[in-house]
């Protein structure tokens, strides 16, 4: 089989396709809706977290760091909690 | 993808206008999922694809170059799209024996025969690697010019020919004695 005849065979194997039947838009509108939505929520959380007070930021590092360098003392940071 | 949107629209739709993006992706939604479905060969998955594209055109306006055309860069954004999706894509090859013994049936003008033939060339194409599926999508089944297939992929026409004949070889390799 040459390269001639396996294109013929691939035409016939592999089916034709369609042109685009019907318009895309309202569908990228409610893409560009849904990451509008997305992204505003995200704004709104991270405008919240700058909100917050130096100390709480402070608080929460030296927690981490207290996690990092204890691990066994999770279960007592549990039940304190 | 040749018909040239006026300058002042490509200008609006990199400064980030929403009325420039409905106007190009109203002008270029055929042509691009033309494109599309092409190469991944399934209407509803090529619409997908075609959203996902001209979400990243959305995002990326402000790195589009209005001197630039707007259909070759729709193009390339479209083929990373449809290649990514195929990368992910499992081809429904389950039933694909690599070399199954078969007889030589080229010319046979048993329609089972033929069907089975067309069936395995089918399968044997789907299991070719992504990269060299797509190319032989368009240079071997759409006959689209290697210069085209290069600039989508942003390839020579060197390498568009090496994939091309490697694709051959490897479905040649996988039809076994048929080819």
């Amino acid at each position: 089989m040459n390269e001639q005849e396996l294109n013929e065979l691939l035409k016939r194997s592999i089916p034709p396709v369609s042109e685009l039947r019907r318009d895309l838009w309202p569908q990228m509108l409610r893409r560009l809706d849904a990451q509008a939505a997305e992204g505003s929520w995200f704004v709104a959380l991270l405008s919240s977290r700058s909100a917050a007070p130096w100390f709480d930021w402070a608080l929460l590092a030296a927690l981490v760091v207290g996690v990092c360098l204890f691990p066994r003392a999770i279960p007592v940071w549990l039940y304190h909690f | 993808m040749d018909r040239t949107p006026p300058t002042e629209l490509l200008h609006q739709f990199a400064a980030g206008e929403l009325a420039a993006f409905e106007s190009l992706f109203r002008q270029f939604q055929g042509e691009v999922y033309g494109w599309i479905v092409r190469i991944v060969r399934d209407p509803a998955t090529a619409e997908d694809l075609t959203i996902e594209t001209f979400w990243r055109i959305h995002r990326a306006h402000a790195r589009f170059d209005p001197a630039r055309s707007f259909g070759a860069w729709a193009r390339t954004i479209a083929t990373n799209v449809a290649l990514d999706h195929l990368k992910v894509a499992r081809p429904d090859t389950d039933e694909l024996d690599d070399h199954l013994e078969s007889p030589s049936v080229a010319a046979d003008p048993n329609p089972a025969i033929q069907r089975e033939l067309r069936d395995r060339t089918r399968r044997a194409f789907l299991q070719l690697p992504p990269r060299l599926r797509v190319v032989a999508t368009l240079a071997l089944i759409e006959e689209r010019p290697h210069s085209e297939i290069a600039q989508a992929l942003n390839l020579s026409a060197t390498a568009v020919k090496s994939r091309t004949f490697r694709a051959i070889r490897l479905l040649r390799s996988k039809l076994g004695n048929l080819a």
